[in-house]
């Protein structure tokens, strides 16, 4: 487990520093935006890994209700953490970019608001979490949360969808990105899952540390 | 136990419950009072500016008032220490979860009419034309946010934090339910029909469904001891 740390924890640094260099100095700049487009490299591969980060918890959250197993409970407490720090730097980075381009930090935008709601439900998730003192019922209550959090949220991008939108279309589905753009944000694509499955498997591994003294305390 | 036999003797005692303390329902009431003369005061005295907000107000009133219901549907189980029979009952527990919701429901709309038809005679909208809609936009969002309510009254009821952590789990939840129901009351209120914009309506029956069934589903983990 610790050498796999170790290696994933490696890779994340090699191809964070690489992103940063093709982001930042290898790419050409936007046509239309110039300069501040390339804080997409950051935003766009954050909030991949914040969607991937929900959808473990919500696999480990039904593993867990069904076998119960403490594992279980950890990866999704973890994936839920670390996926609610990606979120809160998208929505960081979405108010810088938003600034000069849109002129506003902020707008009642369709894929904002779903964001938004999106770090409400799992800042509720983690709040239920630590306002439980028994782990076993904590696990439980949270895995409902994340099951159900994780559909609605599919029920409020889709509302939220059908008013107006200002954001732009999803950069990678659109495909009118050109190619000297794509290659960057790939290895940064990259380089965050690496760095989440990095922070996932610290995490969890915390959680287990954390309940093994807790365990030692209570024998005396 | 059948889950609809469980459902129905949950349905069943707790409106005899109401029926003898009328607890529930008259605080609703006096609550939802409260709130459209706070809302009135909130936005001055602008009739054009009451009536176009009129149709997300109403909700909004719905689920201030809902919150104290919601609530209140399991911690009546608690305070009297029913929680540990409820969890004994033999059969499938999704069978109270549903009764729960049923009542929360009964609950729920028959609060809501009482708030629609202050927000009628106070703000001056015309409901009679638009009454049945109305209530068809009602049983549905409430049908939804009863759902969610319900379950996670279960959750909060056994924690100690309980007040702070209803909303805090609920109200993110319930966006799509407030965003599609306000919808559909403002076309309603404008006198058009509903299939107008069918798509909201079909958003808030799929909505309904997977949440009652989800509910259901996840309902015996949360009572588990």
């Amino acid at each position: 487990m610790n050498r796999l740390a170790g290696l994933l924890g490696l890779g994340a640094g090699v191809l964070m520093v690489l992103g940063l260099w093709t982001g930042l100095i290898n790419a050409p700049p936007d046509a239309v935006q110039g300069e501040v487009q390339r804080i997409m490299y950051v935003h766009v591969p954050s909030i991949l890994a914040a969607y991937v980060a929900f959808t473990v918890v919500l696999f480990a959250s039904v593993a867990f209700l069904l076998r119960g197993t403490r594992g279980w409970d950890r990866l999704a407490h973890a994936s839920a953490e670390v996926g609610v720090v990606f979120t809160a730097i998208t929505l960081f980075t979405g108010a810088i970019w938003g600034k000069p381009t849109w002129g506003v930090w902020w707008t009642w935008d369709a894929r904002l608001t779903g964001t938004a709601v999106l770090f409400l439900v799992y800042v509720g998730y983690l709040m239920l979490r630590s306002a439980v003192d028994d782990r076993e019922r904590a696990g439980r209550y949270a895995a409902v949360v994340g099951i159900v959090g994780f559909f609605n949220i599919i029920f409020t991008h889709m509302a939220v969808k059908w008013f107006r939108t200002l954001h732009q279309p999803s950069t990678l589905q659109r495909g009118t990105i050109d190619a000297a753009l794509v290659f960057p944000l790939y290895v940064n694509l990259i380089a965050f899952l690496v760095l989440y499955a990095y922070f996932l498997v610290r995490r969890v591994r915390l959680a287990a540390l954390d309940e093994a003294v807790e365990a030692r305390a209570l024998e005396g | 136990m059948n889950f609809l036999t469980l459902a129905g003797h949950i349905l069943r005692k707790d409106l005899r419950i109401e029926a003898r303390s009328r607890e529930g329902l008259n605080t609703l009431l006096f609550f939802s009072v409260l709130i459209v003369f706070l809302f009135r005061f909130a936005l001055g005295s602008s009739e054009v500016q009451v009536r176009q907000a009129a149709p997300g107000l109403l909700w909004l009133a719905f689920i201030l008032t809902g919150l104290w219901g919601m609530a209140r549907t399991f911690q009546i189980e608690r305070d009297n220490d029913c929680l540990e029979s409820l969890r004994l009952v033999p059969g499938d527990l999704g069978g109270i979860y549903l009764g729960k919701v049923l009542v929360g429901c009964c609950l729920m709309l028959a609060t809501e009419l009482a708030i629609l038809a202050m927000f009628g005679i106070f703000f001056h909208l015309d409901l009679w034309a638009a009454l049945g809609r109305l209530v068809v936009v009602l049983i549905l969002g409430t049908v939804g946010f009863v759902a969610l309510g319900t379950l996670f009254s279960a959750i909060t009821a056994q924690l100690k934090a309980r007040e702070v952590m209803l909303p805090l789990l609920l109200f993110p939840l319930v966006i799509p339910v407030l965003l599609a129901a306000s919808q559909l009351t403002g076309l309603a209120l404008a006198g058009e029909g509903l299939s107008a914009e069918p798509h909201w309506l079909r958003f808030l029956v799929v909505f309904d469904l997977v949440f009652l069934v989800l509910g259901y589903l996840t309902f015996p983990f949360v009572m588990e001891d």
